[in-house]
């Protein structure tokens, strides 16, 4: 990117961040549904399900509720992308001489901040709930950069949800799978409790990779090969995400 | 010099053939009117001027760059009013204009935004967001953040739909003060008493093409000359209107 492209970008994310900040009832919204659920999976479910481990049952499941938070924070992202490109606001961007990925980049950084704080926010009432993490501050420093890498990605399949959405609910309602996939996943119960095809699709999910790697994290637990398969989900969602954006970005802004 | 030149251009929707061949040159530092029905295809030649479409076939120059090979060129050196209002309805009437001024590179946004709150009779407004003004006041404002960064070449998509008589008789001062400033105007119009009052040219789009290009009085000639009848001149509703209405410019907030 180009100095001039970064300045686009600053002031972009800065006009989106805004928009986050004139309505703060929008992170809380994103954060209170997993903070529920993860009130109601500790507090009522939780006594009857059987991990296999001494741990703690919120230390379990608290990054199956975090993937949750991801998946329901970014489609604001759609939301709001939806709205740019219905509301002539991106026409009037493009008719300006500013760098076009600055018009994707200014809500994908917002959607990384926003997501962070949401994320912060289950965090914190996960402690209320009884979370004590056994991690140094280098497994926390890498949960953080799992979870930001996570957001980045989901973010990049909302913008295409949000560029080629035809209704304001359309734009949004591609998160619901991705909202469900975490309940298919080592997220709160051990796979091999499941029939053997769901327990197939569970273990070979990029959400169960994900959460093992993250429940090792914050556990403080010897780190496996889950990292990297994340790690490797994660990057290849990325960068498919990413391609396939730009290429609805351009077909829809060529006419 | 032209501030516009247009060869040959066509566009098609699928099988709709909207631009079947239109030739245009726009002569720097004029007021240009462009007319046509609804559906004559205005809104799709200008923003094919403005590279948010591309051409069929054909070649477009603006200010001397190629609209398909030069687009960040021409994006420079011209500003476009879309014919539908373009407005973050999050932030303030000031907000858009700072923001579309950092856009813009303007060194002192803020003061870009209050002179054009003023300009357009925003100043109150200017706080507050646009979802509390009226449409009027919401066009002007459109119209105001397509007028920061002073570009040498504005495009107004029917600027004056939807403005009462003063706002649109304000507008056009606005579009006059551009023109004595040496910035180029390409308007389209569907009222005639428009492109009438301010336009130093005047073509008319019909069936994909453009079918007469000149001055007022070119095209008064293409008329067989008027015939005198003895009539009492009424004055015109608009007149009466603004008799009583006053135009010495409406209050804030009309
Ligand atoms: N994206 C599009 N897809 C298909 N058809 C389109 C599209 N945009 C415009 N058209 C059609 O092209 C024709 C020209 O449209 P355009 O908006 O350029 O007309 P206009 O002269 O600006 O009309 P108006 O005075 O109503 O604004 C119309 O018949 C319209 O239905
Ligand atoms: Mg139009």
């Amino acid at each position: 990117m180009s100095i001039a492209a970064l300045h686009d970008t600053r002031i972009l994310t800065g006009r989106s961040l805004r928009h986050i900040l004139r309505s703060p009832d929008t992170i809380i919204t994103t954060a209170i549904t997993p903070i529920a659920m993860m009130l109601l999976f500790v507090f009522v479910f939780g006594g009857a399900i059987n991990t296999g481990s001494s741990e703690s049952y919120v230390k379990y499941m608290l990054p199956g509720i975090l993937a949750i938070t991801i998946a329901s924070g970014v489609a604001y992202t759609s939301y709001r992308l939806f709205l740019d490109m219905s509301e002539g606001m991106m026409l009037r961007l493009r008719s300006l001489p500013i760098s076009r990925s600055s018009m994707l980049w200014g809500h994908v950084l917002t959607s990384l901040a926003a997501n962070a704080v949401s994320l912060l926010l289950v965090i914190g009432v996960a402690f209320l709930a009884g979370f004590r993490p056994r991690a140094t501050v280098l497994d926390w420093l890498a949960a953080a950069a799992l979870l930001l890498l996570t957001t980045l990605a989901l973010t990049w399949i909302a913008v295409i949800a949000g560029l080629s959405a035809k209704t304001v609910d359309g734009a949004s309602a591609f998160s619901y799978p991705l909202i469900l996939l975490p309940f298919i996943s080592s997220a709160f119960v051990p796979t091999d409790s499941m029939p053997s095809a769901v327990a197939w699709f569970a273990e070979n999910q990029p959400i169960t990779a994900i959460v093992d790697s993250l429940r090792s994290l914050l556990t403080g637990a010897a780190l496996d090969a889950s990292i990297w398969v994340s790690v490797a989900w994660l990057l290849g969602l990325l960068a498919a995400a990413w391609v396939v954006s730009l290429f609805v970005f351009r077909s829809k802004t060529r006419g | 010099m032209q501030a516009i030149e247009v060869h040959g251009l066509r566009k098609s929707y699928k099988d709709l053939h909207v631009l079947r061949g239109v030739d245009l040159a726009v002569p720097a530092g004029s007021i240009y009117a462009l007319l046509g029905s609804n559906g004559a295809g205005k809104t799709t030649l200008v923003q094919i001027i403005s590279t948010l479409l591309s051409a069929d076939a054909g070649q477009v120059r603006v200010n001397g760059f190629d609209t398909a090979a030069q687009p960040r060129q021409v994006r420079e050196s011209l500003s476009l009013t879309g014919q539908f209002a373009a407005i973050d309805g999050v932030h303030t009437g000031r907000e858009n204009l700072i923001l579309l001024a950092r856009l813009r590179r303007d060194p002192d946004p803020e003061r870009a935004a209050d002179a054009l709150l003023e300009r357009f009779d925003l100043t109150e407004a200017g706080a507050r967001r646009p979802s509390t003004y009226s449409g009027g006041m919401r066009r002007r404002l459109d119209l105001a953040m397509g007028l920061v960064g002073g570009a040498p070449l504005v495009l107004l998509d029917e600027p004056t739909t939807g403005l009462d008589p003063q706002s649109r008789i304000q507008m056009w001062n606005i579009i006059r003060e551009l023109a004595a400033s040496g910035t180029t105007v390409l308007l389209t119009t569907q009222y005639l008493d428009e492109a009438e009052q301010l336009a130093d040219r005047i073509a008319i789009l019909h069936d994909g093409t453009i079918i007469q290009e000149g001055t007022l009085a070119d095209l008064r000639k293409l008329l067989p000359p008027a015939t005198i009848e003895h009539v009492l001149k009424e004055p015109t509703l608009e007149d009466i209107f603004l008799t009583f209405v006053g135009s010495a410019g409406a209050p804030e907030g009309a």
